[in-house]
């Protein structure tokens, strides 16, 4: 059968340029604007970018795959630069068993056990925060030194080099974009790294009472096996930390420059997770993640060749207007219920209620002890070729 | 040619009722006193994902709930397939099935959900008595896929009564059929001799043949061997039909649930917002506690333990079995 198709509109523009990621809004804009599928000639992939395609493609496991990398990279014909994630990199039914596993250790079991020491030590780092002034850097002392705190703990790897997975879990995301001065910057202390990760994974170097144990408790009763164990857990550590901490920065951002919706979350503590959520979809930490398709896909008027990369902007989708009310504002009153901030289907991001419980521990915290808070100075962006994130966010505030 | 259709997601509202009820598209009869149904969305949407050895609760029009097994294809989002066999001693349902139910008709469904998972292996070996055979189907085809070595043995009373010959005669010999009127009981001991490392044993059928292969597996290391048993008891209440009333703990507003909207559905109306994503009971992020009241779970994500413990259910798809439901709200 012969069908006339239309090649799809182009658009020139490098998505992982430095000017693009200092600010993605117009990139996004444009690309959603231009039509359901878009061909990005720096990279020869494609592009869906409207919220109803993100969506579409998310869910549909069977034509769009992760097995052949989540990054630029396709593991078709090119090795991947580190043994690929069982978890994000793979497709059913080897995505099965690590998965399964991963989401019943961190059910709703293992968050009741986490809840009441989270918010006590939530309480104790802003206690300690606000002691030592009323200026400081929420995305050091806050955002990066709570998950820091609780979510290693909670796994179980010891304290000292904790510090080291916020490099490791930058180059990490950064690897999934093109081999740019990013990917190089980390390279060099790669092999230490890597090598030091991979020893915080042992079973014998875990803590015996985490997520991390009862993964490896997983391997004793056959439910993955003993050589995929350390991989799952490795890839909670990877996947878990920087995430979380871009997420708490966008949070802590959006309320400090929107005076109303703080005292909002201070009359009504409990919109603590919808201000999260709020902020995952408005800031979207994870701005994309590729797939290959794995037959001819038609998309609007355009077909998709089969073994072709197509990138998927689930921060263009969550601002999209066809889907959101006046998708720019950071609002409370939303319901952002539905956002592609932490994908959707069998690759949703597996740890978002544990993400959402420090969130909600630590603006529980905040919220008690601070009236107003409010940006002391310039804000720095920090650049990575798939998330969206913060270096530096000067805040100062007034408590009562 | 694939299309990418808009899934209309979650986050339209809708979906949620749609994947609760299904619509029988096909109905087979594939061995003696068995049928295969198939199921699939009204209105064209996709269903939720599964895994092989996974069930569906299906909600027969007159309330009588019972777990099926899905033995369809999962590569295929828009079907699924389950095969019921008729329980001469059974409760009504499988009768109903039979003799009520026809292509066309609507049932409510619950799930999927899988207590009976296909754990990585090298080497598989696979028991199933009589209707046994459905969640193993799609278990053989993945091990096959996966490049394993396994092997299938399949025991029934008459060859005429054992469903999915032919499916699985493309497998060769690594699939043995034993009819009892042919050829006897299955030869367990042989089958199960030797304990090999990296093997896992699946197993499903009737109580008997599944005490057959635990003792037959009596040398096995632990965890090796898995079984489903058909769970015959359920006396829970039947799922009601009827509207019910949830009452907000914190604010005292009490809300009443028509059979036609979901839970979480109902709060918005009253602007009680709780957060969700995937509105198929399978992500966790509508999870609200329960102070009172016996939720009717519907979600893909609680054990038997939890469902039992209470506690906490999923408003976007689970229900009530009691008349009232107090949530921490
Ligand atoms: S919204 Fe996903 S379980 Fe209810």
């Amino acid at each position: 059968m012969i069908t006339a198709h239309t090649a799809p509109p182009v658009d020139p523009t490098d998505p992982f340029g430095h000017d693009v990621l200092e600010d993605p809004l117009p990139l996004h804009a444009a690309l959603r604007d231009a039509g359901p599928l878009v061909h990005l000639t720096e990279y020869d992939v494609y592009a869906l970018a409207r919220y109803r395609e993100v969506h579409a493609a998310l869910v549909d496991w069977q034509a769009f795959q992760s097995g052949a990398g989540v990054g630029l990279s396709n593991f078709r014909h090119e090795e991947p630069w580190r043994p690929a994630s069982l978890l994000l990199e793979n497709d059913p039914p080897r995505h099965d068993a690590p998965r399964r596993v991963l989401r019943a250790v961190l059910g709703p079991g293992a968050l009741r056990r986490l809840r009441d020491a989270w918010f006590a030590d939530a309480r104790e780092l802003v206690d300690r925060v606000l002691a030592d002034g009323d200026e400081f850097d929420a995305v050091a002392r806050l955002a990066e030194a709570f998950p820091l705190r609780v979510f290693p703990d909670a796994v179980g790897i010891p304290r000292e080099g904790r510090e080291q997975l916020l490099p490791l879990g930058d180059h990490n995301f950064n690897a999934f974009g093109p081999p740019n001065d990013l990917v190089r910057k980390g390279e060099p202390r790669l092999p230490e790294l890597s090598a030091w990760v991979a020893s915080r994974c042992r079973r014998d170097t875990l803590s015996g009472d985490g997520i991390g144990a009862r993964i490896w408790a997983a391997a004793d009763r056959g439910d993955i096996t003993a050589e995929q164990a350390p991989l799952v857990v490795r890839s909670l550590l990877l996947a878990g930390v920087d995430t979380t901490v871009h997420g708490l920065s966008a949070t802590l951002y959006a309320l400090a420059t929107h005076p109303d919706q703080w005292r909002r979350l201070r009359e009504q503590p409990h919109l603590a997770r919808a201000a999260f959520d709020e902020a995952v979809r408005w800031e979207s930490p994870v701005q994309t993640f590729f797939r290959t398709t794995t037959t001819d896909v038609r998309v609007g008027d355009h077909v998709v060749p089969d073994g072709r990369k197509v990138l998927l902007f689930l921060g263009a989708a969550n601002r999209d207007p066809r889907r959101w009310e006046d998708p720019d504002s950071f609002d409370l009153s939303r319901d952002p219920s539905g956002h592609v901030g932490f994908g959707m289907g069998i690759h949703q991001c597996v740890g978002q209620h544990i993400a959402r419980l420090e969130a909600e521990a630590l603006l529980t915290a905040l919220a008690g002890r601070v009236r107003s808070i409010e940006l002391a100075a310039p804000t720095v962006r920090h650049h990575n070729n798939t998330l969206r994130a913060w270096g530096s966010i000067p805040v100062r505030v007034r408590l009562g | 040619m694939h299309t990418l259709t808009s899934t209309d997601g979650p986050a339209t509202g809708g979906a949620a009722a749609d994947a609760a009820t299904l619509r029988v598209t096909a109905r087979t009869v594939v061995a003696d006193g068995v049928v295969a149904l198939e199921l699939a969305s009204p209105s064209g949407l996709r269903l939720p994902d599964w895994t092989p050895g996974a069930h569906i609760d299906l909600v027969l029009p007159d309330g009588t709930t019972r777990q099926y097994s899905l033995c369809g294809d999962r590569w295929d989002p828009h079907a699924y397939r389950i095969g019921v066999l008729r329980e001469e001693a059974g409760r009504g349902g499988s009768a109903y099935v039979h003799d009520v139910l026809r292509v066309g008709d609507l049932v409510g469904v619950g799930g999927p959900r899988n207590r009976f998972a296909l754990v990585p292996a090298d080497r598989y070996l696979f028991v199933a008595g009589g209707i046994g055979i459905t969640p193993l189907l799609p278990m053989v085809r993945q091990a096959d896929l996966l490049g394993a070595d396994w092997r299938l043995l399949y025991g029934g009373r008459r060859r005429a009564s054992m469903a999915f010959v032919d499916e699985l005669s493309r497998y060769g010999d690594r699939v043995e059929v034993v009819p009892r009127d042919e050829a006897g009981h299955p030869d367990l001991h042989r089958f199960l001799d030797t304990p090999a490392p990296g093997t896992a044993v699946y197993a499903c059928g009737p109580a008997p043949l599944l005490d057959a292969v635990q003792a037959a597996c009596s040398s096995w290391p632990p965890h090796a061997l898995r079984t489903e048993r058909f769970v015959a008891a359920e006396p829970a209440a039947p799922v009601r039909r009827a509207p019910f009333d949830v009452e907000l703990a914190r604010s005292g507003v009490v809300l009443t649930v028509p059979p036609h909207r979901t839970v979480l559905e109902a709060l918005d109306d009253v602007g009680v917002e709780v957060l969700s994503s995937c509105r198929q009971g399978v992500c966790g992020t509508c999870e609200v506690t329960v102070l009172a009241g016996e939720p009717d779970h519907r979600d893909a994500l609680l054990d038997d333990d939890e469902r039992r413990a209470g506690g906490c259910m999923f408003v976007c798809v689970s229900r009530a079995r009691s008349d009232r439901l107090v949530l921490d709200l």
